[in-house]
């Protein structure tokens, strides 16, 4: 258990929040089913072999990646590796402080990594270089710089369209020894783009894509993860309140239909 | 009086080779002459028992990221109202292929002579930061000291603009 700062709603917020979700309606004057206004750029860190910024209303996330030369895992030789990280810098929120990664910031890197890895977004096995020896090692950093609720689903969209960005230098095998070809680059080998819908249940109402005023006064939070064919390839139940079987079914419907307005933004 | 904290943060994809997350020795030590730099401008005694914590992240490296931390975060410190005797401006000078040169870039930091970073208060060209590495002879010191002033000077004039342009009579 580690101690963090956690922000007090006043009640009458908590209450006209709830009414208005009762109602269909939203405090931003969005539908229950709207994300807020979503903006995508990548390729803007020059260093980075890949990277991109993903805004969602004022929510926003950088992302980086740098591959590096390493060891595959025992049980996997001949399969590249993918190492998601997150940093919820102190910038973001008054929340959030300086120092080595809480809850927060781990959930949010394990479902991220677990959605991209389940939804099969790199064909890791096209990064193996010597079987059993070397491959290439995919770091994946989010730096969440501003935080306004709904962290998972821009990291996620973020890091797809940053995955589909990278360009990794070649790497071949001369006389036992790799030789890295820092002039040829190769777009990283892509499978599938899986995208995350995330609801907060509030007033027994779903919300999509929840803003941080209402991450604060959520029931609980339900995160689904899926590719285009509609297969589910994550999910992440959060928050201190039950869900019941139809409100997970019904959300899954909805991610199915928005994962697709969402993968607009990736081309 | 307030204290003045400062975390300078590099991002792990923001340099060549990927930087493990978490502080090490460098940005340990940028972060409190960052702070010790910014001090000086600043109206402590407004703010008693208070806290100003600055945190700077490094999006990108390439050559001078220090000194542009300091310039930005004293803008950043306007922009937040809190009250000034002056921003802080940040540049650096050096030596690299044997000329006393302005802001060195990566390349020329990593293969050059020496490397001098200062900020100053530029109403009184008061000096808040300075460090310095590689060899200089007291003449060239001289010479990259008054250069680097100089580039301060140039930079502050961006800074004013960027407070003007948000806070300008134009813009109410």
């Amino acid at each position: 258990m580690v101690m963090t700062m956690v922000s007090i709603v006043p009640e009458i917020t908590r209450r006209s929040i709830t009414e208005l979700i009762r109602k269909g309606e939203r405090a931003d004057g969005r539908s229950p089913d709207d994300y807020r206004d979503i903006e995508l750029e990548v390729g803007i860190i020059e260093k980075a072999e890949g990277s991109a910024r993903v805004k969602m209303g004022n929510t926003q996330i950088m992302i980086g990646i740098k591959p590096q030369i390493g060891e595959p895992f025992a049980d996997t030789p001949n399969v590249g590796v993918l190492m998601t990280n997150s940093e919820l810098l102190p910038m973001a929120s008054p929340t959030f402080e300086p120092g080595p990664p809480d809850e927060r910031s781990v959930e949010l890197a394990r479902v991220t990594d677990r959605c991209l890895r389940e939804g099969k977004v790199i064909d890791l096995e096209k990064l193996c270089i010597i079987e059993g020896e070397k491959v290439w090692m995919i770091f994946l950093d989010l730096h969440v710089l501003d935080y306004d609720g709904n962290l998972m689903d821009a990291a996620v969209l973020g890091s797809v369209a940053a995955i589909l960005n990278t360009k990794i230098p070649t790497a071949k095998v001369e006389n036992d020894k790799i030789v890295i070809d820092e002039e040829n680059f190769m777009e990283l080998p892509i499978k599938e783009t899986p995208l995350m819908c995330t609801f907060a249940k509030i007033g027994g109402e779903l919300v999509i894509d929840p803003s941080l005023d209402e991450e604060n006064i959520m029931d609980a939070r339900i995160s689904i993860g899926m590719r285009e064919d509609g297969s589910i390839c994550a999910m992440q139940k959060g928050g201190e309140m039950p869900f019941t079987n139809e409100e997970i079914i019904k959300a899954i419907g909805i991610t199915s239909q928005k994962t697709g307005e969402l993968r607009k933004h990736l081309k | 009086m307030a204290v003045i904290r400062c975390r300078y943060n590099m991002a792990p994809f923001s340099v060549g080779e990927r930087k493990r997350p978490g502080p090490d020795r460098r940005s340990v030590e940028i972060s409190k002459i960052t702070a010790d730099a910014l001090r000086p401008a600043v109206f402590l005694e407004k703010f008693p028992r208070s806290t100003i914590d600055v945190f700077i992240e490094i999006l990108e490296a390439e050559g001078g990221t220090r000194c542009a931390g300091i310039t930005a975060a004293s803008v950043a410190l306007a922009d937040a109202g809190i009250p000034m005797r002056d921003l802080v401006v940040s540049c650096a000078a050096g030596k690299a292929g044997g000329n006393v040169i302005l802001d060195l870039s990566e390349d020329e930091d990593k293969d050059g002579e020496a490397d001098l970073p200062v900020a100053i208060m530029p109403r009184t060209s008061e000096i808040t930061l300075l460090q310095m590495d590689g060899h200089l002879t007291p003449d060239e010191f001289d010479r990259a000291l008054d250069l680097a002033v100089e580039g301060c000077k140039k930079i502050n004039e961006t800074q004013k603009e960027a407070i003007r342009n948000r806070y300008g009579d134009d813009n109410g």
